[in-house]
């Protein structure tokens, strides 16, 4: 029955997952010495951008966002400038949040931070995309009955994979092997985006298997 | 309650884990005392042959050159012609066979097999001392790692040769200030191939040439970095070979005829460049002997030895340079190196083979008898056979002393072989690895983790039958160990403790299983929860040595996900935001909640500030941690160093004052929560405790600090003061703790009653009991049901009293209890308190701070695990406390470990602790020793102790709930709401379930533990091959047995804190109730 969103939410995700593949390759033409460990900040802001841009295009085309009730142009404004307010608070909550995990408060905040911008893009932006700038529903949304369509599953799956991958991929940080990518906030970053990419496969896959057993009360 | 059921499971468990670690350690540990005499050129051995046995003949060599190539594997040196692939190891060090073969009386290479442990450290330890070096060697002082036994670079110093060294800085902290000079480099970094040894490339030539030196000491560090970072099998292995091949030529053409060059390896390595165990791969290294001079008497012959033992170097340079063999060495003198007898006239001096083996001889037959004095582990038959063999061949060389003649034919090999029997003896008894003790203690271990696992699962069942289930594996298992030792009697005439005890534990733990399994119902819930799967991580994290260096970090970061875990579950249960009254509810998906929507509110407020303060005081206890030295860039804490270390006096009062502010703070947050249950209204000895004795203990803790970083030269005229303060105050401290705690075990009841009307007005006044309808109760049960109602009608009149005088139009309040409702958390909790203060006296001033945050730790931890329990609703069935609150209570004992300073490190004990109170030291060794525990296992016995709490603490918190639930009605809320609120004593309604539920804790929590030992028991046995074993591994364990040890003992006392207050309970419900219904 809902072939036609499983459809849909695939051939996004496929797109997302392209764009970030781009992100990673492109600006090796634009950058000179570009590499994922070598100029990893670079290739954190060009995921996070593409990843935003693509979201925000294919989601706002896709109509997934539910409709305003006011079509005013004020409140359509007002309406952005809170998501662009979420967006920023989610940035120093994710801030925050990496640094009490233990990452270095003054040492390396600009990677903390470039983390945390990433991660945002991955999940705020996401929810930002799906449920609007309401905290109170992304808050429903998590919970084990808040789903209130296939949108919110693959909303959960997509979250939790992503927030997992960069929990795990704090791991490797205090062994002594040495490696490039074990420098902070490498490895973390690259939790983040394959735990992202891992849940943009998952997501369709599941549900398609779950079809039957989803049941969503109102939409 | 079921008090001694609870009690005996606890204790059979814990020794269960006892006798699992006796036996790894027993078989892992490989211990030793050490001998602290030493050898002088003035000995005369018995029996007496020479009026001076060390230092009488002029010695053949004057200097000596010693090169350690570490990690120089026998494999590396041999040289093979028709080898015409070599691999890079292979054929790299030429010069030795051209010199062997060239000059055959000059020079030899043998196998040289070190003792296991093959660690660097070990080995330097086992060719200076010539000893058999453990991992304990008794009588060593941990705090610093200088070898104190009897060895040749002191007797080297003694005899004022000039020792020189260079190289590996692991000499430099063995030998500290023993050399004539020294030039140590960095060691730690196994990265690095070539500091070590271009530092000493450029100085080993120059200072040859001089002539400021008669011993000189290089250790090169390059072919072992290299073997464990890429392995023998590797081009880097060639060129390092390569160079240390060019080095050899070149000190060899350097060399003088009077001198000695040594080349040697310390250990081998694997195929995979490691060392550590006792394959022939790590033990046999190469020995390779060269002079200018002619050496040796001949060509090799027959009876050169095949393999040299390490041990056997420390002799043959002593004699060969003229010093004192040293006391405790056990080796045997080369005897190609020494003239045959008769040989010795002409160009040749020194030794015969026959005096030095004699010397040798009587020098190994000294130490056995001074250690076989001193201790008792060398087998006697062997000892008595040893003596007897030492004693006929002395007679037989002092005969043929005083006759002259030629010597007796056999008497050089029987000198030889009395010789490596000893050698043997010691070996067998000191180092060697037991591994089928390590394999039984791993497994009793592991049973036992199961067993108690198992019994938290079956706690129910098992407080139900009265623990009959245990009594047949207990007395079992007695019968087994019983036996065993008699069958060992019998057939070896003595009983090793260890395998009756392994016997016994097996078969106690196999009857247990076997008896639980027909219960079949105790694996019913998932294995991979979140909060387990945590805890497996941390144990995961203990298999690895740079997880139990960064160990601090990585139980905050666990914690830290497990606090976060908590909310985010609840949210996603539903639990978490107040139910919308929506379709769901009527579709009956989810349960209808129990708990009114502003309860809810008020539950998730406390949650999230709970986790915001524990957030917190995680964040900030990373502030107080102290480094390992494998940790390069890490900086300790400043509030570990002692005040009166502190130079910059506003600092140092800044430094004061904050410790001294949350010390105040402990006790007034301490007292605060009691006061706030109403704990502190009565007049018993807790009660007094609590008022008296915890603020008095607080201003003589700030009184003493103040008095012990006063620096004395600054206040001459008060010195005597500041002494008699830094000797009586601690002991007053210790005093008025030890008061304390007996106080609340006499009387540990916190409940004060008020009786305002006459008896016979309040029975008029109580609402008929419910109850009254069945009329065939016992008197005890309807003691237990009385319970509630007596407590109800107190405290509403309680808080008749509280609302306004005397209440309303039901008459002035009948009776009023304060404090009834946290019985037994109110004592609990002022033990833990009075037991922080008393810790914290053991510990630097600054480390006050760190144990504030671990009190408010432990209440957001409470908080959050009460506030959730409420939440989802648990509060109707049993006392279960569910696993998260337990893991973090568990993570959280070993994060303030180390954010109290302390790390698994034996440098890193703060010796300083057993001075407290005691600063002229000690006469014994028990006090010291249990004060230097204290101090280091400080968290793991507060939090041990505390434990119960999580079970108290859900329903102490329960008031607020249900007051909050009266909703609309703003007043308080009577009938069923005022049901809910019994708090602590719903526990005595239920004394089955309390018994379960407490046993339920104590067996989880204990289980955890007891993981986290199996878990450094598995990493120590597996890993007893790694670089770090003997740095990272093998101290882990120690401190984790230890931990473990003081855990489970305050756990104990703990629990039976809990019993006694039950029992107390008992009594007084006894003394008032008749009083109350009459
Ligand atoms: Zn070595
Ligand atoms: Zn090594």
């Amino acid at each position: 029955m809902w072939d036609h969103e499983i459809k849909a939410m695939a051939s996004t995700h496929a797109i997302i997952a392209a764009s970030v593949f781009m992100a990673t390759v492109l600006p090796a033409a634009f950058v000179e010495s570009f590499s994922v460990y070598g100029t990893h900040l670079v290739w954190i802001y060009a995921v996070s951008f593409v990843v935003t841009v693509v979201s925000v295009a294919v989601f706002w085309l896709l109509g997934v966002t539910p409709p305003t009730k006011k079509h005013t142009l004020g409140y359509k404004l007002s309406r952005l400038f809170r998501c662009c307010l979420y967006f920023f608070l989610s940035c120093l909550f994710f801030h925050t949040v990496v640094v009490l995990y233990g990452a270095p408060l003054i040492e390396s905040a600009l990677e903390t931070f470039s983390l945390a911008v990433l991660l945002t893009s991955l999940t705020t932006l996401r929810c930002l995309c799906v449920l609007g700038p309401n905290v109170q529903a992304w808050i429903r949304v998590f919970s084990w009955h808040g789903a209130m369509s296939v949108w919110d599953t693959c909303l959960q799956i997509t979250v939790s994979c992503t927030l997992i991958g960069a929990w795990f991929g704090a791991f490797p940080i205090p062994l002594d092997w040495d490696r490039p990518w074990q420098v902070w906030p490498i490895s973390c970053s690259l939790g983040a985006v394959i735990g992202f990419l891992t849940g943009l496969v998952v997501a369709p896959t599941w549900i398609h298997y779950h079809r039957k057993q989803l049941t969503y009360k109102c939409k | 309650m079921k008090g001694l059921p609870v009690l005996a499971l606890l204790l059979c468990i814990s020794s269960l884990y006892f006798v699992g670690l006796y036996l790894f350690v027993g078989g892992f540990l490989l211990v030793r005392l050490e001998v602290n005499r030493t050898s002088s050129c003035g000995d005369v051995l018995q029996p007496a042959g020479e009026p001076v046995d060390f230092c009488h003949v002029q010695p053949r060599l004057r200097r000596a050159v010693v090169l350690i190539i570490d990690a120089l594997k026998f494999d590396f040196a041999r040289y093979d012609h028709s080898n015409a692939a070599p691999r890079p190891y292979e054929n790299k060090l030429p010069v030795l066979e051209e010199v062997t073969s060239s000059r055959p009386s000059h020079s030899r290479l043998y196998p040289f097999r070190a003792d296991p442990p093959t660690t660097t450290m070990q080995r330097i330890k086992g060719f200076t001392t010539g000893s058999l070096p453990t991992f304990v060697d008794v009588g060593n002082n941990f705090a610093s790692s200088a070898i104190l036994e009897d060895n040749l670079i002191h007797q080297l110093g003694q005899t004022g040769k000039r020792v020189v060294f260079m190289g590996d800085d692991t000499w430099e902290s063995l030998f500290p200030k023993k050399f004539h000079r020294s030039l140590p480099f960095p060691s730690f970094n196994v990265k690095d191939l070539h500091t070590v040894d271009d530092g000493i490339l450029q100085h080993l030539y120059p200072t040859m040439t001089g002539d400021d030196w008669d011993v000189l000491v290089a250790h090169f560090l390059g072919v072992d970095h290299c073997g464990h970072r890429f392995g023998p099998d590797h081009p880097a292995m060639a060129d390092k070979l390569t160079q240390m091949n060019a080095v050899i030529r070149s000190v060899m053409e350097r060399l003088q005829n009077d001198t000695l060059l040594v080349v040697m390896g310390d250990h081998g390595m694997t195929d995979t460049g490691d060392h550590g165990g006792e394959s022939l791969k790590e033990t046999d290294a190469a020995l390779f002997l060269y002079s200018p001079a002619p050496l040796f008497p001949g060509p090799p012959s027959q009876d050169e030895p095949e393999v040299v033992p390490q041990t056997d170097l420390v002799p043959t340079l002593a004699l060969l340079l003229g010093v004192p063999v040293p006391y405790s060495s056990v080796g045997q003198v080369l005897l190609p190196l020494f003239p045959p007898h008769g040989q010795t006239e002409g160009a040749v001096e020194g030794l015969s083979q026959l005096e030095a083996l004699w010397i040798n001889a009587k020098q190994v037959n000294r130490f056995l008898e001074t250690y076989s004095s001193m201790a008792s582990d060398i087998p006697p038959e062997n000892l008595s056979q040893l003596r007897r063999e030492f004693s006929r061949l002395s007679d037989q060389y002092l005969s043929w002393v005083r006759g002259g003649g030629p010597p007796p034919p056999r008497l050089l090999f029987s000198l030889q072989s009395y010789l490596s029997s000893v050698r043997d003896t010691c070996r067998a008894t000191w180092a060697r690895f037991n591994p089928f003790k390590m394999a039984a203690g791993l497994v009793v271990l592991a049973f036992a983790c199961l067993t108690c696992y198992v019994l938290s699962e079956l706690s129910v069942v098992l407080i139900q039958e009265n623990a009959r289930r245990l009594r047949t594996p207990v007395v079992v298992a007695l019968v087994v160990g019983v036996s065993v030792a008699v069958a060992q009697w019998f057939a070896r005439g003595y009983a090793d403790v260890s395998w009756c005890l392994a016997a016994s534990a097996l078969t106690s733990e196999l009857l247990f299983f076997w008896t639980a399994a027909r219960s079949a119902s105790w694996l019913s819930h998932p294995l991979l929860v979140p909060p387990l799967v945590v805890s497996l991580l941390r144990c995961a994290s203990l298999l690895s040595d740079s997880y139990v260096i960064a160990e601090g970090r990585v139980v905050t970061f666990l914690l830290f996900s497990l606090a976060l875990y908590v909310p985010v579950h609840l949210n996603w249960c539903g639990h978490l935001v107040p139910p919308t009254p929506d379709p769901l509810k009527a579709a009956g998906l989810l349960p209808s909640p129990t708990l009114s929507s502003s309860a809810v509110r008020k539950e998730t407020t406390t949650l999230v500030g709970g986790v915001g303060l524990l957030v917190l005081s995680l964040y900030l206890s990373l502030s107080f941690h102290a480094c390992r030295e494998e940790q390069g860039s890490c900086r300790p804490s400043p509030f570990l160093s002692p005040l009166s270390r502190l130079q910059d006096s506003q600092l140092k009062n800044l430094h004061y004052v904050l410790s001294v502010v949350s010390l105040a703070l402990w006790t007034y947050l301490l007292k605060r929560c009691l006061s706030h249950y109403g704990n502190l209204n009565s007049s018993g000895g807790a009660a007094f405790t609590a008022r008296w004795i915890l603020p008095l203990l607080s201003v003589f803790l700030g009184i003493y600090w103040a008095v012990s970083s006063t620096p004395e030269d600054n206040f001459k005229d008060l010195g005597e003061l500041i002494r008699l303060g830094q000797l009586t105050l601690p002991r007053a401290v210790f005093c008025l703790l030890g008061l304390g705690l007996f106080l609340i075990w006499l009387d540990p009841l916190t409940v004060f009653i008020k009786l305002r009307s006459s008896p016979s007005s309040r029975t008029s006044s109580l609402p008929p009991p419910r109850y009254r309808a069945s009329t065939s109760m016992s008197p005890q049960a309807e003691l237990h049901h009385l319970i509630p109602q007596i407590y109800q009608r107190m405290r509403r009149s309680l808080e008749d009293g509280e609302v306004g005088e005397g209440g309303g139009a039901d008459g002035r309040p009948a009776v009023e209890a304060y404090g009834l409702g946290t019985v037994y958390s109110a004592p609990l909790l002022l033990f833990c308190g009075l037991l922080g203060v008393g810790l914290l006296l053991l510990h630097p001033e600054g480390m006050a701070l760190s144990f504030l945050l671990l009190l408010l730790e432990m209440g957001a931890m409470l908080y959050i695990h009460a506030s959730s329990t409420t939440l989802r609703g648990h509060h109707s069935g049993g006392f279960t406390v569910s696993w998260p609150p337990i893991v973090m209570w568990s993570l959280a004992s070993s994060q303030f470990f180390h954010a109290t300073g302390h790390l698994p490190t034996f440098p890193s004990i703060q010796w300083g602790a057993a001075f407290v109170g005691f600063p002229e030291g000690h006469s014994g060794t028990i006090l010291p020793a249990s004060l230097v525990a204290l101090n280091t296992f400080a968290s793991h016995a507060l939090f041990a102790v505390g434990c119960p709490l999580l079970l108290f603490w859900p329903l102490a918190c329960e008031v607020r709930g249900s007051r909050g639930g009266g909703g609309g009605g703003g007043g308080r809320a009577c009938g069923d709401e005022d049901e809910d609120a019994v708090m602590e004593m719903r526990l005595r309604e239920n004394p089955d379930q309390f018994s379960s539920a407490l046993l339920q804790l104590s067996t989880r929590y204990l289980f955890l533990l007891g993981a986290q030992v199996f878990a450094s028991v598995s990493a120590a046995a597996v890993l007893r091959r790694h670089l770090m074993v003997w740095k990272v591994f093998a101290p882990k364990l120690m401190f984790e047995a230890c931990s473990f040890l003081v855990s489970s003992v305050f756990l104990l006392v703990g629990v039976t804190l809990v019993l006694r207050v039950d029992v107390a309970v008992a009594q007084w419900f006894k003394k008032v109730i008749p009083e109350a219904s009459r």
